[in-house]
Formats: structure tokens, C-alpha cells, sequence
């Protein structure tokens, strides 16, 4: 029992990262039809960002993060600008190529400019843990779920309350009329993907402490995130917030319990058994936005 | 003229092993023949029935440990081992089309990354049977009657012969009615079922086909390399076969054969000119700019350059 509720906070505090990386992915994915394979590596650049800052700038912690989600958006809004704007209208196999294409310049930009050595991101909490009983959870932990959740709600904010969440959503349902109804599609879709990429950086800034920071540390990261979407649903925010714990605590029990070399593979299974069964994803009525 | 050209291709590749200056350039000449099959085989699905696998590393991991267990543990000739890496890739790619049949698009794509994920995984766990990351040292040469087909001349021509069948059964799939089938059903799949076109049946055997060359092509390497690891179903070579087929051309017989090839020299060539990081940058960056400027291929691209010339 203690250890199930063990298993349970790992998860959950796995999973809220998971659900940052999904919300991001499912807004590009789901509002530009992009298969946007690189949205790791801007999970990737928001953990160096945030070592850059801290190991080299010697910026507080806070700032690093702030710094890396930054980075993360405006990267990502040039990505757009530059590289899928003129691509509107090709099919979605040209620009999925393409985001793959970023993704190894990336991936490989950065093992050139920082090596392929693991680095470690230090961190201003104390490595104690809280305890409860025989529960335990790391402070440093306790930040980054309650740090993910509080962007997961700015997200929802975002969506829901302001003029540009509404025109994004507006877009989501039928581009053209949004359009003829005087929203600006183009800035829309930069401001998207300059949002979903800074949500993705700000993941990566989070984690970077938990872990290890590393070239390849995206791949993961990416096929976590299509494993949200999916769960998820297409272009729902709810259900990738959802989903993001789901496959946290999912992945912590298939670990603990079954073997800790099938960890990843439980992502997998997810996205298989979920495309076959309930393709629209399990929390979804209908697909949509908001 | 073409048939001249064709001569010239021909006798070139029959006796390139001659003239080469060292085994390294053959060596890559070999890799480029196995690439030659497996960027055909997934030009059948993404090319002729417009489903994208990025799982095709799968099949040819498949392919490439069926071979090497059935050689290692129970003594199989390479001559039953190939076909048994066929069949069994093949087996891998019904199931997976049987499986997918209602997906399309990027669904589709993401259960073919996702079965290549698990067994992947599978292929470094299990490790009885695959001995895990370590991977499987000391795959024996196939042999030829008396012959070892060991050295590096012997492999480019059996590499050859296995990439022109493969071309060949491609060619002669295409243009049948089956060839018309796929081509139907890319275009346009309900206008395709209103004529009769069973899409169940033709995507099932698409994808069957396709795996089962993709498990030729594992089955090839694992006897040229002579060892395999679970670095066989790395997603970087899904990513580069889709490169050449997208970079020669999606949906054209010759597009692949030439996507290979380049693709192939082109890492080696820069791998000379400068160090390996920026080797794969320069690639990623290259395939971006083949998007933006030859968005349908070199092939197609090169069809329409001679066709705006003799009006």
C-alpha cells in the first residue's frame, strides 16, 4: 500500500512535466496539423538555456527557468516564422519532414556547442526529503510539480479568458471563417507555436535538475509527448493535462511493478492500445480546442 | 540514347569492384545496395499507398535478428535464413496493417513509431534470446556451394543481385492492377471503394510486402556486419530511409534506387571533409533545404527540368 502511494507521487510528479511537454504539443499539433517531431528539442534547449544561465551567467535559479521559457518561445516563434509559414498549405508528410530536419540540426547543434557529457544543473533546494509517514518526495520535486501545474493553469487562462486564446481557438474550429471574421492566421499560428515551444522549454528548464542534461534527452521527451497527445485527445488541453499524470503514474507502477526496463515502453503500449480502441483519445467527446 | 545510358549504368555496376581504389569505397557502395532496398521497400507504402511508416526500422531489425538467431543458434544456412527473415518481417507487417487499418495520416505514423519503440525495447531486454544491448558478435558469412561469399567483392555482388530483384518486383508490382490499386487508393480512397477497390486488402498487402524487403534488407546486413545490437532499430535509420525516398522522390520507381545512393555517399564525403558532429548538422540542415527547394524530389524534379527543355 505505502508503496503503491510511492509509486503515486513519482508518478504524479513525472506526470506534470509530461502534461507541459503534451499541452504544447497538442496546441501545434492540433491547431496547425504539424507533426512536430522537434518539439523535444525545445525541451532539450530549455534545459541548456537554464544550465547556461545558472553555470555560466551565474543567474539565479528562478531567472534560469524564466530565461529558458523565453529562449523557448522566441526560438520557436522563428522556427514558425521562418520555416513553416512558407510551408502553409504543403501536406502534412512535407512539413513533418522538415520539423524532423530541425530536429537533427538541433539535436546536433547542440552536442557540438556543449559535447556529449551528461551535465548536471544545480539547484538552490535542500536534498533532504519531506516525509510523511513512510512517504518521502524530494523538495526539488514538490517545486516542479506545483511550478508545472501553475503553467498548466496559465495555459488554460490563456486559452480561455484572452482575445488571443479565443481567436486561437476560433482558429482550431474552421480557419477560414476565422479568418473572415478578421483573425490574423498567420500571427495566430507563430504566437501558437511560440507558446507550445516555450511550455516544451519550460519542461526541459524544470527537469534539467531532476536529471541529467544531454544532446539526445529530446527523443524521449518527444514521444512522451505524442503519447499525451494521443491519451489525450487532439487539440484538448484538458485531456492532455490529464493524460500527462495518466502516463506519469502509468509508467512509475509499469516500472515498479512489472520490470524498469519496460518504463518507456509503457508510452508505447499507450499510444497503440489507445489509437486501436478509442482513437479520439480517452477523455474526448468530440475533438476540440479548450 | 537511354539504352546506351543504361549499358553504361550496367557495365559500371557490374565491374565498379574492379576499379575501385580501396574496400572502403565498396563498403559504402555495399551499404548504399542494402539502403537501395530498404528505401524501395518503404517507397511502396509512403510512395504508392501514401501511408507514412516511421516503424520501417522495425522490420529490418526483425529481419536482421530472425537471420542472425537462426544462423547463431540453430545452424541455418543463409540461404534459409533470408526467407525466413522475410516471412517473419512480413508477419510483423500484417499485423501491424491489420492493426492500423482504421488509422490514416499522422495516426497511422504514430503506431508504426510506437511499434518500433516496443520492440526495440523487447530487443534490449530479453536477454536470453538477443543477449540485450551487448548484441550478437560473430554472424557467419553466407556461403556459395564451396565458396564464402566473405570478402567485400563477393557481398557487392550478391548485394547487387538482392537490390535488383527487389527493383524489379517493385516495377512489376507497380504497374500491375494491384500497382493501379495502391495508386487508387492514395488518391482518393472512398472514390477507390465505390469502384470495388478492397482497401483492407491492399493496404494489408502493401504493408506486408514492404516489411517483408525491409527484413531481406536486415537479413543482408546482419551477414555483412557481421554483428547486430539493438542498434539496428534505431529511429535515425527510419529517418534516413524516409530521406532518400522523399529526397529521390516518393512515388517514382527510380526515386529511391537514386536517394539511396546519395545518401549514402553524401555522409561518408562529408564525413572526410569535416568531423562527424557537423556532419549530421549539415544533414538535418540539408534535408530541410530539400523540403523547400525539390519538395517532390530529385527524380521529379529532374523529369519536369527535361520536359520544360523538349516542348
Amino acid at each position: 500500500m505505502e508503496q503503491i502511494l510511492q509509486h503515486l507521487i513519482n508518478g504524479l510528479v513525472l506526470g506534470g512535466t509530461y502534461a507541459l511537454l503534451g499541452i504544447g504539443l497538442t496546441l501545434i499539433f492540433g491547431l496547425m496539423n504539424v507533426v512536430n517531431f522537434a518539439h523535444g528539442e525545445f525541451y532539450t534547449l530549455g534545459a541548456y538555456t537554464a544550465f547556461a544561465a545558472l553555470a555560466l551567467a551565474g543567474a539565479g535559479f528562478f531567472v534560469a527557468i524564466a530565461g529558458a521559457i523565453v529562449v523557448g518561445a522566441v526560438l520557436g516563434a522563428l522556427c514558425e516564422r521562418l520555416l513553416l509559414r512558407p510551408l502553409r498549405g504543403e501536406s502534412i508528410d512535407t512539413t513533418m519532414l522538415v520539423m524532423i530536419g530541425v530536429w537533427i540540426a538541433m539535436q546536433n547543434a547542440e552536442l557540438l556547442g556543449w559535447g556529449g557529457v551528461a551535465k548536471t544543473i544545480p539547484h538552490p533546494f535542500p536534498t533532504a526529503p519531506f516525509t510523511v509517514g513512510p512517504l518521502s518526495v524530494a523538495p526539488l520535486r514538490v517545486f516542479v510539480f506545483v511550478s508545472a501545474l501553475a503553467l498548466i493553469a496559465a495555459a488554460h487562462l490563456l486559452i480561455q479568458r484572452t482575445r488571443l486564446g479565443c481567436a486561437m481557438r476560433a482558429t482550431f474550429q474552421d480557419r477560414d471563417t476565422a479568418a473572415l471574421m478578421g483573425v490574423r492566421i498567420d500571427r495566430i499560428h507563430t504566437a501558437t507555436f511560440a507558446f507550445g515551444s516555450a511550455l516544451a522549454a519550460a519542461a526541459g528548464a524544470l527537469l534539467g535538475p531532476v536529471f541529467l542534461v544531454y544532446p539526445s534527452m529530446g527523443d524521449l521527451a518527444s514521444l512522451k509527448a505524442f503519447s499525451v497527445v494521443i491519451l489525450g485527445g487532439l487539440g484538448n488541453l484538458a485531456g492532455a493535462t490529464l493524460g500527462g499524470l495518466v502516463l506519469g503514474v502509468a509508467e512509475e507502477l509499469g516500472a515498479g511493478y512489472v520490470s524498469s526496463g519496460y518504463r518507456d515502453a509503457v508510452g508505447f503500449v499507450i499510444i497503440i492500445l489507445v489509437l486501436l480502441f478509442r482513437p479520439s483519445g480517452l477523455f474526448a467527446r468530440a475533438e476540440r480546442i479548450g | 540514347m537511354i539504352v546506351l545510358a543504361r549499358a553504361a549504368l550496367a557495365v559500371a555496376l557490374v565491374t565498379v569492384p574492379l576499379w575501385l581504389p580501396s574496400s572502403y569505397h565498396l563498403h559504402v557502395l555495399i551499404m548504399a545496395g542494402i539502403f537501395v532496398i530498404l528505401a524501395s521497400s518503404l517507397n511502396l507504402l509512403l510512395g504508392y499507398t501514401g501511408l507514412l511508416s516511421l516503424g520501417h526500422a522495425a522490420f529490418f531489425g526483425i529481419g536482421a535478428y530472425t537471420s542472425a538467431l537462426l544462423a547463431l543458434k540453430l545452424d541455418w544456412s543463409f540461404w534459409l535464413a533470408l526467407p525466413a527473415a522475410a516471412i517473419l518481417a512480413g508477419l510483423a507487417g500484417w499485423a501491424i496493417g491489420r492493426l492500423a487499418l482504421k488509422l490514416r495520416g499522422a495516426y497511422f505514423v504514430l503506431v508504426t513509431i510506437s511499434f518500433a519503440g516496443v520492440i526495440s525495447l523487447i530487443s534490449t531486454n530479453w536477454m536470453d534470446l538477443t543477449n540485450g544491448p551487448l548484441g550478437l558478435p560473430g554472424v557467419p558469412a553466407p556461403e556459395l556451394g564451396p565458396w564464402s561469399l566473405r570478402t567485400k567483392t563477393a557481398y557487392y555482388y550478391l548485394v547487387l543481385a538482392a537490390a535488383a530483384v527487389a527493383y524489379l518486383v517493385c516495377a512489376r508490382l507497380v504497374r500491375s492492377r494491384i500497382g493501379r490499386a495502391f495508386l487508387a487508393l492514395r488518391e482518393n480512397e472512398p472514390l477507390a471503394e465505390s469502384v470495388g477497390v478492397d482497401s483492407t486488402h491492399y493496404l494489408v498487402l502493401a504493408t506486408v510486402v514492404s516489411a517483408a524487403m525491409a527484413g531481406v534488407a536486415g537479413s543482408l546486413y546482419a551477414h555483412y556486419t557481421r554483428f547486430i545490437s539493438p542498434e539496428v532499430f534505431l529511429f535515425s535509420y527510419t529517418v534516413t530511409m524516409v530521406i532518400m525516398v522523399v529526397a529521390g522522390g516518393k512515388g517514382t520507381l527510380a526515386g529511391p534506387v537514386v536517394g539511396a545512393v546519395l545518401f549514402t555517399i553524401l555522409p561518408e564525403a562529408l564525413r572526410e571533409a569535416t568531423s562527424w558532429q557537423w556532419q549530421m548538422l549539415a544533414y538535418g540542415v540539408l534535408l530541410v533545404l530539400l523540403v523547400f527547394f525539390l519538395p517532390r524530389g530529385i527524380v521529379p524534379g529532374l523529369q519536369r527540368l527535361r520536359a520544360r527543355r523538349a516542348p
